[in-house]
């Protein structure tokens, strides 16, 4: 479903991807893992189309990005460490309006709206403005902007920035239920016990390259620190 | 740009070229200068101050190759993205400015004797400062832009767009009547201040200062260019040196 | 381009699972305009900040004017048309570096790129409700003016000078704003950029309002009508070509 090969990214003179590949199969979940400045939200920015790659190929359901972005920009539904929401319109109107921009059927569009809303717990906050709600709602109504469209791949970048014990137990629910179900997913954290804990498979990304990439039915949640640890620690002394 | 000819030596045969170009400015401009003073004497009516005409009208000739150069730089730039395309942009603002400012000065020095004032708010000497600003304000826009690629993207969509300021100057007298400045090529107004008859000896240096500002624009550009790229080279020799270490 | 799910002309060697994902059209250009731009007028008609801002610093600006210049009767009749236009552009500027620069700060702008449409439509959509706002503060202040200055300015031909005189401006300033909020000291980069390649939009109308306002016959004031015409529809055709350059990275 996703397959990057030799990707290449620079800033200037300053390489932050050098030579990345990477595949997802249809279905899978990715936890993505690595240091500050290892290139993971450049790499998610990549595969969102938001950003075009220095060299390499990168592909997504067959096609070619950024070349072909048109085609699969249907297919991706992002969630960002920002909301990418508007504060001034409420919750439903949010959800309308990315469902306009996703041109969804209009008789269905509200129902389809006030399904997400209940299934992510903020029906009763619908007609309030984005602005008053809490860090971990704004969150959630991420996640219902994300998947409104249905579409096949979802990428996830640091969703639990910033959210309390409850908000991100609340999220762990919510992505287990409603958003992966189906979804070829791929979810940058820090948090390797959560990211050991949703994913089929853990990839750490480390000075621009996959330093490490297996399944998490091999490994024990005790032991991924320290594969971490060598991953990013053997990268770094060169 | 490859990579491995990143550390060749400049190309042999293109400093030959840039040589040979620069020669030819210095000679033309000479020639230039010769005809200004010796051949086509004081104007009528003007008199010595009329002299500096040639040198208003070369550059400002110069200014606009450059500026036009911008906007085929920005263009391919856009659709190649390969950097070199920039820099020629870069290169060609630069000179434009420097020739556009040659153009407000000599125009400033000749409207004293004149019309009797170093400045008038005359739609054209306007739009010709309006033009030097919209470039100044092209540097301003790569200044504040971190990311490289996104400064030659953004420098290359704005080289564009100034250029609208570029025809305006152009167009402005044509629409404008109500402006003094003289008119020289195409349709005169009906009472500019300033004008004169083109004699033959006139027309011949005017032409000459033309192609003479056109060749030193093209020589300084090129200079520009090369500047930079060895300025380019001095950066990665350095990050090479440094990534040795 | 044709409608094709094995895709246009595809390297041959593309890969095994070669287009597992069909190809989906992206969402009507027209339908895609119309959401940005109702998207930012419900904002503004629940919050009003932008507005209230823009309309505020106009009355403010008219004020000064009067003011500074220390307008008399006379003076007010051979000013108000620069007045006008001056107070437009940088009520304007205003408001055009708030309206992108709310949307890159929030992350919304990723938002608006990630959507399977044309880059053209989110342009235009913004500028379709940039122009609204303008449109609007250029009303206001055309009444302002015609109470304060005691000189009629809702005249019909002054009101399609203002209207196409703002197509021009909001156009180039939403172009060159989703530039300038990339930058450092992005306010005060706006104005430098805007300015001088306002000049052509901002001396033509200039002159015809001032033409018209002067009772003067059609043949005084039509080639600058033209000529704004004529800009706006260049300016509308460039920004339409450049802006999916600015936005992709």
């Amino acid at each position: 479903m996703i397959e990057v090969r030799g990707l290449v990214k620079t800033f200037g003179l300053t390489p932050v991807l050098r030579g990345l590949d990477l595949n997802v199969a249809r279905g899978e979940f990715v936890a993505l893992l690595g240091p500050n400045g290892s290139g993971k939200t450049t790499l998610l920015r990549i595969l969102g189309a938001l950003s075009r790659p220095t060299q390499g190929i990168v592909r997504i359901g067959g096609w070619d990005l950024p070349a072909e972005a048109d085609y699969v920009r249907r297919q991706l539904g992002v969630v960002s460490h920002l909301p990418l929401l508007y504060d001034m319109l409420t919750a439903e109107e949010n959800l309308l309006f990315f469902a306009r921009l996703y041109d969804l059927p209009p008789e269905t569009r509200r129902e389809q709206i006030d399904m997400l809303l209940n299934r992510v717990g903020l029906r009763r906050r619908a007609r309030d403005v984005v602005r008053t709600f809490s860090r971990g709602m704004q969150q959630r109504l991420a996640i219902a902007r994300a998947i409104l469209h249905d579409p096949a791949v979802l990428l996830l970048d640091e969703p639990y920035t910033g959210l309390d014990q409850d908000a991100a137990a609340l999220l762990d629910d919510l992505l287990r239920e409603v958003a992966i179900a189906g979804r070829t997913v791929i979810m940058t954290t820090h948090d390797l016990r959560r990211g050991h804990a949703l994913a089929d498979r853990v990839a750490v990304l480390s000075r621009g390259k996959i330093a490490l990439d297996v399944p998490t039915a091999e490994i024990a949640a005790d032991d991924l620190p320290r594969l971490y640890a060598d991953a990013t620690g053997a990268a770094t002394t060169r | 740009m490859a990579v491995s000819s990143q550390h060749a030596p400049y190309p042999e045969n293109r400093t030959r070229i840039l040589q040979a170009l620069t020669l030819a400015t210095l000679v033309l401009f000479a020639a230039s200068l010769v005809l200004d003073w010796a051949y086509v004497g004081p104007e009528r009516t003007q008199g010595e101050v009329q002299r500096v005409f040639y040198v208003h009208l070369g550059s400002f000739l110069g200014s606009f190759i450059a500026f036009t150069a911008v906007v085929v730089g920005g263009v391919i730039y856009l659709r190649t993205r390969n950097p070199k395309w920039d820099t020629f942009g870069l290169a060609n603002v630069e000179i434009g400015l420097v020739m556009s400012a040659i153009t407000i000065v000599t125009g400033m020095t000749w409207a004293k004797p004149i019309w009797n004032t170093w400045w008038t708010w005359d739609p054209r000497l306007t739009s010709v400062t309006i033009m030097w600003l919209a470039y100044a304000a092209y540097m301003m826009l790569r200044a504040g832009i971190e990311d490289p690629e996104r400064r030659r993207r953004f420098a290359a969509v704005y080289g564009i767009i100034a250029f609208a300021s570029v025809l305006f100057t152009i167009i402005i007298v044509r629409v404008k009547p109500d402006t003094i400045h003289p008119v020289v090529a195409g349709p005169t107004q009906a009472d500019p201040t300033g004008a004169f008859d083109v004699t033959d000896r006139i027309r011949n240096t005017l032409f000459f200062s033309l192609f003479t500002f056109t060749v030193m624009t093209a020589t300084l550009v090129w200079y520009r260019v090369r500047l930079e790229n060895l300025f380019e080279r001095v950066l990665r020799r350095k990050i090479d040196i440094l990534a040795e270490l | 381009m044709t409608v094709n799910p094995t895709g246009p002309t595809k390297k041959p060697a593309a890969s095994a699972d070669s287009q597992t994902v069909q190809r989906r059209p992206l969402t009507p250009y027209m339908r895609a305009v119309g959401a940005v731009a109702w998207k930012d007028l419900r904002a503004e008609l629940r919050s009003r900040e932008m507005i209230t801002s823009m309309v505020l610093f106009t009355v403010m600006t008219v004020m000064v004017f009067s003011l500074a210049l220390e307008l008399d009767a006379e003076a007010r009749k051979s000013t108000v048309v620069g007045v006008l236009w001056v107070t437009v552009v940088f009520a304007g500027t205003l408001g055009l570096s708030r309206s992108l620069a709310a949307e890159k700060d929030r992350g919304s702008l990723d938002a608006l790129l990630l959507a399977p449409v044309e880059r053209s439509a989110l342009f235009f959509g913004k500028v379709i409700g940039n122009l609204i706002f303008v449109l609007l503060v250029a009303l206001v202040l055309m009444v302002l003016l015609t109470v304060l200055f005691n000189i009629t300015l809702i005249e019909p031909l002054l009101v399609l000078i203002v209207i196409l005189g703002t197509v021009g401006f909001t156009t180039v300033g939403t172009l060159l704003s989703s530039m300038s909020v990339h930058a450092r000291a992005r306010e005060t980069l706006l104005p430098i950029l805007l300015m001088p390649v306002m000049m052509p939009v901002l001396i033509s109308a200039v002159r015809a309002s001032s033409a018209i306002l002067d009772d003067l016959p059609s043949s005084e004031w039509i080639a600058e009508l033209r000529m704004l015409a004529v800009v706006d529809v260049v300016f509308l055709l460039g920004a339409y070509l450049l802006f999916g350059f600015v936005v992709e990275e």
